[in-house]
């Protein structure tokens, strides 16, 4: 249990520096930009009462929003994100898995219940983030094309991040 | 009242999610109508320092272009003073810089701690604040461009909004004509280009014509912005839009100049009475 909290703040600590000092300057001009923060959303145990999973992805999304200057945006963005993962995991997921304090990786739950669980993620950060920014629907277009684009890049760069840590961990579990 | 006490516990997510995303819009609108919050931005000293610190780091990998770039404004600055030597020594010409502008203009250097191009609102971080004396709405150039407006000070920092946000509106005048334009981003995606508004249809545009600051607005007249690669493109039925190329390098910024307008508090005083009056 104290590992699980441990392991979550250093992740935490990790990817908003990630954010912050690397993926803040990639981008295609304002087409497709990347914002791998929300991994660390996506891989808080999945026990977590819901309350306290709304307050940890309001301070992230908080958090990101003091380097971005854009206060509030990230932050209803991120609560978008744990809405959806409330949901995505009470119709994915077994009931025993569901009370388990398991984090829902690559490796423990297979890819291709990852792969559609960030995808979908994702779009939904992204097209609620994009939403607020421009905060009108008259770019309507405009704002869905860049949260498709971006959400393929973000994917993209969470499952690069993923692969890396995943062979690590099957490694260790050999030997 | 169980039944209501039941519902409640089974549908908490979206009660939950409701709660926290109507806070953060309330934070949202907030933040865009009224002042910043000071607390969440990065003139904030905790994030301020940081950002100074990986600057720091990063300032190291574009020494040449920096040194590069002070050396070209040394030579142009030479040039000019030679020009004014000039001036003075010949005894036939009156050469006189008119003695109400010559003391308008204050400039603060500072260097700028974080910078980001890829945003649809774009803002600077720079490290000087109001210690150093820059206060909010003062105007950012550089030695090639306009870079931005001030948007909030602490202690030792400063946020500034860039040229490359929605809401910022230069104004400008054509090298060839005196109409009067009113500079803003336009695209929101390449940051190399502006559009200049509201340009009356009858004015004659010629391409690679340059763009310079009106002296309206809160930099000194005469500040060159960009040179126009397109003309128009209409915007309406009397007005012309100019697609030009700014001459900020905005990926590439360190060293800026704040500019203090010593005499604002008089212009606004004036502005305001007779607007009273009115």
């Amino acid at each position: 249990m104290g590992s699980v909290i441990l392991t979550n703040i250093v992740r935490f600590i990790v990817m908003v520096l990630l954010q912050v000092v690397l993926f803040k300057n990639i981008g295609y001009y304002n087409v497709a930009t990347t914002y791998p923060y929300i991994f660390f959303i996506f891989l808080l145990p999945i026990g977590l009462p819901n309350l306290l999973l709304f307050f940890i992805s309001f301070l992230t999304g908080l958090t990101i929003d003091a380097f971005y200057d854009s206060v509030g945006v990230h932050a209803a963005a991120c609560v978008a994100l744990a809405l959806f993962r409330i949901f995505f995991h009470k119709i994915t997921l077994e009931v025993e898995l569901k009370e388990s304090f398991n984090t829902p990786s690559l490796g423990i739950m297979g890819s291709k219940w990852f792969l559609s669980y960030v995808f979908l993620g994702t779009f939904i950060h992204h097209f609620f983030l994009f939403l607020i920014e421009a905060f009108t629907f008259s770019n309507f277009l405009y704002t869905a094309a860049s949260s498709i684009l971006s959400s393929i890049f973000t994917t993209c760069v969470i499952l690069l991040i993923s692969l890396l840590v995943y062979k690590r961990k099957s490694r260790i579990s050999n030997i | 009242m169980r039944n209501l006490w039941l519902f409640l516990i089974r549908y908490n997510a979206i009660f939950w999610f409701i709660l926290f995303f109507v806070f953060s819009i309330i934070l949202v609108v907030r933040h865009n109508n009224f002042q910043r919050s000071s607390f969440i931005s990065s003139s904030n000293v905790v994030i301020g320092s940081y950002y100074k610190q990986v600057n720091s780091w990063k300032s190291y990998l574009s020494l040449n272009e920096t040194n590069a770039e002070l050396a070209a404004e040394n030579g142009l600055l030479r040039q000019q003073i030679q020009h004014l030597l000039q001036a003075d020594t010949a005894a036939d010409t009156v050469y006189m810089i008119d003695s109400i502008e010559q003391g308008r203009y204050a400039f603060i250097v500072a260097n700028v701690a974080n910078n980001s191009v890829h945003q649809k609102s774009n803002y600077l971080t720079l490290d000087k604040g109001a210690k150093d004396g820059i206060e909010k709405g003062m105007g950012v150039i550089t030695s090639n461009g306009v870079v931005g407006i001030v948007l909030q000070t602490s202690e030792h920092f400063s946020s500034v909004q860039s040229l490359l946000h929605p809401d910022t509106r230069i104004s400008v005048t054509l090298d060839s004509s005196e109409v009067i334009g009113s500079l803003v981003w336009g695209s929101s995606i390449d940051p190399r280009y502006g559009v200049v508004r509201d340009i009356p249809n009858h004015v004659e545009v010629l391409k690679g014509e340059k763009v310079y600051t009106s002296g309206f607005s809160l930099f000194p007249a005469g500040i060159q912005v960009g040179k126009i690669v397109e003309t128009g493109l209409a915007s309406g039925e009397s007005f012309l839009d100019l697609k030009i190329e700014l001459s900020t390098n905005f990926s590439n910024l360190h060293h800026v100049y704040v500019v203090k307008d010593l005499l604002v508090e008089e212009k606004e005083r004036l502005e305001t009475d007779s607007q009273d009056n009115g």
